[in-house]
């Protein structure tokens, strides 16, 4: 029903987190997110509350419901259309909701200027989109040091933080190569690096094999998750693929525009 | 999730085809390979071994040292080997497992008015969480244990888009079984 605002999301989230964030400088809510302790319960760390969106005429979300614990990898599903991807973006702060609230760590985002958005989703969050996220023209290792040096890590310190995201993601070799010299399942975990890179609270992860074979779909999925563990990042992963969704702890559905939660009654498959 | 469809006197037969083996070996490589979840019990060895010694498919060698059964080894025959040739060589039955009793499920609810789309929900779920157990397993697992989840892997998946688009269909199909 709303194909084309779904599609057109995943073309223009990406710049929204990397390019524009260029222009945004806000030190103090930097320092503010860099000092705040890791969660140590598994509370609420994100939320949406009776969140409204439309495209034109086109409704994509309509008082949506959702609340993610800190720590926790939640699956969001739901077919192509049914505002998955629309619930994302509002989670993350690229779109304001027409209506209701989102709450990131006990304040509202929706109310923030755009300048205040762009700079918590830099802090706060990481983006491992289906593609195209990656800067071609740069090398591997600029494309994992640039949301560190746009937060005003020093230029030696953010490459070492770079090599080091790389090593850890298998592609110690490929620093000096052009991201769009890359294999998809390599761009992924390039992806995967340059998300994780910051140190983000959530990781936003919109259909992260959709363009991958099942295999090189597997070991990206397997390294964004042990990454992601080792790091204490909350996982927000939005996708049409089971085989992807059972990575997480906990799956919800979004059906026109709103969010279900499975019955969980039949306690094992009948015969 | 699903029965076990692997025939035991074939696996033993294939297992045999590999080397002479005594009963013991061959529960052995058959519980570790192909009965993870439900072992081979020692009386049901003997006795396929003692039904493909009948047929002409084995031959057991003499009773060693410590006698009785268990202390034969059992080597395979040409036609033993002939039947686990052709056994490998054609494929297997293209049998949809669990789909039936999904199907029979959904067509009863919608038959009997009830909420088949409650019902899809909640198999939905359970398909889930056995997708998520399997997928730890082949995460942390060996090998075998990985190729295993693959399958369940693969099957429950399409299970699922089967769920998903009967969902999708429900109210057309609730028109059809009325009829």
């Amino acid at each position: 029903m709303n194909e084309s605002p779904e599609t057109m999301m995943h073309s223009q989230a990406a710049p929204a987190t990397t390019v524009t964030s260029a222009s945004a400088s806000a030190s103090a809510a930097e320092a503010e997110a860099e000092a705040e302790a890791a969660p140590v319960s598994r509370g609420t760390l994100l939320e949406t509350r009776g969140v409204y969106r439309s495209f034109g005429q086109t409704p994509a979300l309509r008082g949506a419901d959702l609340a993610v614990g800190a720590g926790e990898i939640l699956a969001v599903m739901g077919p192509s259309g049914s505002g998955k991807s629309t619930l994302l973006h509002c989670l993350a702060g690229i779109y304001t909701p027409d209506a209701g609230e989102v709450i990131f760590d006990g304040r509202r985002i929706d109310t923030l200027s755009d300048a205040e958005r762009t700079v918590l989703r830099r802090t706060s969050f990481g983006f491992v989109f289906q593609f195209g996220q990656l800067v071609p023209e740069l090398t591997t290792a600029d494309n994992v040091a640039l949301p560190l040096l746009l937060s005003g890590v020093k230029r030696k310190e953010a490459y070492q933080k770079a090599a080091s995201w790389l090593d850890r993601l298998g592609l110690a070799d490929l620093g000096a190569r052009r991201t769009g010299e890359l294999s998809g399942g390599q761009a992924q975990r390039v992806a995967i690096a340059r998300a994780l890179a910051p140190r983000p609270r959530v990781v936003f992860a919109d259909e992260p094999t959709g363009s991958l074979d099942s295999l090189t779909g597997e070991r990206v999925m397997d390294l964004l998750i042990e990454t992601a563990r080792q790091e204490n990042a909350t996982v927000v992963l939005v996708t049409h693929d089971a085989r992807v969704a059972a990575y997480a702890e906990r799956m919800v559905m979004v059906r026109d525009g709103k969010v279900i939660a499975p019955a969980e009654t039949a306690s094992e498959v009948v015969r | 999730m699903y029965s076990r469809i692997v025939s035991v006197p074939l696996t033993l037969l294939g297992l045999l085809d590999r080397q002479p083996s005594h009963g013991y070996d061959l529960k052995r490589l058959y519980d570790e390979f192909f009965g993870r979840d439900k072992p081979l019990p020692f009386g049901q060895v003997y006795a396929t071994l003692g039904r493909l010694a009948r047929d002409g498919k084995v031959t057991a060698g003499e009773a060693e040292p410590g006698g009785g059964p268990e202390r034969r080894r059992y080597s395979i025959t040409e036609t033993g080997r002939d039947e686990v040739e052709s056994w490998l060589a054609n494929p297997a039955e293209p049998e949809p497992h669990l789909q039936s009793v999904l199907f029979a499920k959904v067509v009863l609810a919608l038959m009997l008015g009830r909420d088949a789309a409650h019902y899809l929900d909640t198999q939905r779920a359970a398909h889930m969480r056995r997708m998520r157990e399997l997928t730890e397993v082949r995460r942390t697992g060996t090998k075998v244990e990985m190729l295993l989840a693959d399958y369940g892997l693969f099957h429950l998946e399409a299970d699922l888009r089967w769920i998903d688009v009967t969902e999708a269909r429900l109210g057309a199909l609730k028109e059809m079984v009325r009829l």
